[in-house]
């Protein structure tokens, strides 16, 4: 099994489930990327922010968008920039390898410790960008032709993936992965996770204020549910506004922190005027 | 090792691999599950499943293969200490229920040889698959059955195992992850992901994007004097006719139906998007706006738009017999058509090579012959995740998609 000294536990901040925790260790243990799938706010990339901390090991993030290509993420040759200085004669263009740049994958790579990898929503890009990464993920090495080098990776990294699942990934690379989604956490989980983050926070403030933000997001039809990091900022403005606790059960001061959206505010406030009580909505509590 | 549940997995449709059989079954010789049903059932999905849309079906192979472990005596005792004294465990009653209740029990008891029961509650929490509300066989809460008659459920039983989370049966046996279903209905967000599948890439407009390789080519040859290259910048080239039927009997599906449109409208994916709506069955007119009946003949159909454009027609495909095969079948009154409904099918699917019919009806009822008749005409999907892929795949294959015979 893994070293005493590696194995994850969570970190200060970030409250890991136990499953979550456990299959943390396992891909670490079997070197294998970890895809992690949630809906938003959930903290999928603050996962890996956690393993690093938790571990103590440097973070190298890849943050993917639409236009992110394979090889940005291995090594980039800048013959612009080289093709440019060719035009004036005070610089030395000879030595290629001034303008090659290693991407976040081969810093991970080349790196003297093992670090933790995060590629972020690799979902962003386009549909075939996983399959491209499949040789490298797997073998944890890739070729540079024009220097002719081969760079291996010195310590396999612990490679963390998230997904919004805004495509869906291709299954020759979730074969290679270890798969874990995460749910939005329960209320017991939430008061955890509220309570790592203002730990002076009231029990009553605090219990109201869940029972009211999971009753919004069982209305039916709102197009961005509010999650974890939409109630911090609801509790944080609650807590600088001195709001009392009773006020909560009655009416929802500072709305516009938890939906952000003006269809689901109006959505909202139709539904729960209508009837008091006889809400348009699953009953909860 | 185990290789029953490989294949109980492939039965329960969860797509699961050799490869991730055998690094699952590593792992499993590594030693991380320390006997632990629950390891298992983390760490086996975590291997095993690499989609949260199968979740579920894992959740049932598990239980199924690995159910019949849990039923532990330790279990059995609890219950048989509930069922000795349940009061005090029961939710909060008023003083009649409550009293209610006891009547019920001291009934139940009379009637009932604890043994034999225990035996059969046995029997039949291996048999439950989900929880479960009312009826009269079934343990769950509000029913007539002698189990749990009031608002007990064997998932609330801690199973033994360790204390870390809830026991790993009770997760697969609650069935949490059934909304995530590949096998449910649509949101919009999920037809989009389906709709962004729709695309055909090519070159085409202006010349805007900076081509880097010819650039450096052109400007090698050039002897080092920069040579800006452009080139045309790739668009998708998919046009796309939805067409809509708002007939009585799609009422029951109208949220859906305006999912996907809703969907498809606020795609800027397509080159074009044009949608149009009928009653029932199409005739020689479609509509514009169903609301006043603003008509557009089908006919501008075929002289507008050339026949690469795709179509996706969604509707129930159930009418009456006349409304398809007749002269003036249609069901509005005030409307004659001299050609029959079919006639007008045939020609789209003529003139459109590249359409498919999306049936928000469950495939088991597609059996109504004017259903059966027209998914002979067009290749015929559910309006569902997996269909709506399918029903892109055969948009977008080059080989005309053939039609069920």
């Amino acid at each position: 099994m893994t070293d005493t000294n590696k194995v994850y536990k969570g970190s200060d901040y970030y409250i890991a489930s136990k499953p979550l925790m456990e299959i943390v260790n396992v891909a670490i243990a079997l070197g294998k990327p970890l895809v992690i799938k949630g809906e938003p706010g959930t903290g999928k990339t603050l996962l890996a922010h956690s393993i690093a901390e938790a571990l103590n090991k440097k973070l190298i993030t890849w943050n993917i968008k639409s236009t992110t290509k394979a090889k940005d993420g291995l090594y980039v040759y800048d013959t612009v920039q080289r093709l440019n200085d060719a035009r004036f004669k005070d610089k030395d263009i000879s030595d290629i390898r001034q303008y090659i740049k290693l991407g976040k994958l081969g810093q991970a790579f080349k790196s003297e410790e093992q670090v933790v990898l995060l590629i972020d929503e690799i979902d962003k890009a386009d549909i075939e960008f996983p399959n491209d990464l499949l040789n490298e993920l797997d073998e944890m090495s890739f070729y540079i032709p024009e220097l002719d080098e081969e760079v291996v990776a010195k310590h396999r990294p612990i490679v963390v993936i998230t997904s919004n699942s805004e495509k869906e990934l291709p299954d020759a690379f979730l074969r290679r992965c270890i798969f874990y989604y995460i749910e939005f956490p329960d209320e017991e989980m939430m008061e955890k996770i509220v309570r790592v983050h203002y730990p002076d926070i009231e029990n009553k403030l605090l219990r109201e204020t869940l029972k009211r933000f999971y009753w919004i997001r069982e209305v039916d039809g709102l197009k961005k549910k509010p999650s974890t990091s939409e109630l911090l900022d609801w509790i944080k403005a609650l807590m600088i506004g001195g709001i009392n606790a009773d006020k909560i059960a009655s009416e929802i001061p500072f709305l516009g922190t938890l939906l952000k959206n003006e269809q689901d505010t109006a959505r909202f406030i139709r539904l729960s005027s209508t009837q008091q009580g006889g809400f348009g909505f699953k009953k909860r509590f | 090792m185990f290789t029953d549940f490989f294949f109980l997995l492939k039965k329960k449709g969860v797509p699961v691999t050799i490869t991730e059989w055998l690094s699952f079954i590593e792992a499993l010789y590594k030693g991380y599950f320390q006997s632990s049903l629950n390891h298992l059932y983390y760490i086996g999905r975590a291997f095993l499943v690499k989609s949260e849309a199968y979740y579920d079906m894992f959740d049932l192979a598990f239980q199924e293969y690995f159910g019949g472990i849990e039923t532990s005596p330790l279990e059995l005792e609890k219950v048989l200490e509930w069922l000795e004294n349940p009061l005090h465990k029961l939710p909060k009653l008023t003083p009649e229920e409550l009293a209610e209740f006891q009547k019920k029990l001291e009934e139940f008891r009379k009637q009932h040889d604890m043994e034999e029961l225990m035996r059969q509650f046995r029997e039949r929490l291996k048999e439950q698959k989900e929880r479960h509300n009312g009826g009269s066989k079934w343990i769950g809460t509000g029913g007539t059955s002698p189990f749990g008659a009031y608002g007990y459920h064997p998932g609330g039983i801690r199973v033994g195992g360790e204390s870390w989370m809830q026991s790993a049966a009770k997760v697969a046996g609650e069935r949490r992850f059934r909304n995530y279903r590949n096998d449910v209905i649509l949101d919009v967000r999920q037809t989009k992901m389906a709709l962004k599948r729709l695309r055909e890439l090519k070159r085409e407009g202006t010349q805007e994007e900076l081509d880097i390789d010819e650039t450096i080519d052109k400007t090698a040859k050039e002897g080092g004097e920069i040579e800006l290259v452009f080139t045309r910048s790739r668009e998708n080239t998919v046009r796309l006719i939805l067409l809509m039927d708002t007939g009585g009997s799609m009422l029951p599906y109208t949220e859906l139906c305006e999912r996907l449109f809703s969907a498809a409208s606020q795609m800027e994916h397509f080159k074009e998007f044009k949608y149009y709506f009928f009653h029932n069955c199409i005739y020689q007119d479609v509509y514009e706006d169903m609301a006043n009946y603003k008509r557009v003949p089908t006919e501008k159909l075929f002289s507008n738009f050339h026949k690469g454009y795709k179509v996706i027609i969604v509707g129930d495909a159930r009418m009456a017999y006349s409304e398809l095969f007749d002269v003036n079948g249609c069901i509005d009154y005030f409307y004659t058509n001299d050609k029959p409904g079919i006639e007008w099918l045939m020609r789209i699917r003529e003139h459109f090579p590249y359409s498919v019919w999306l049936n928000p009806t469950h495939k088991n009822f597609w059996g109504h012959y004017t259903v059966d008749t027209i998914s002979k005409i067009f290749p015929m999907f559910e309006l569902t995740v997996d269909g709506l892929k399918d029903a892109i795949k055969a948009l977008t294959s080059k080989q005309k998609y053939a039609v069920r015979q």
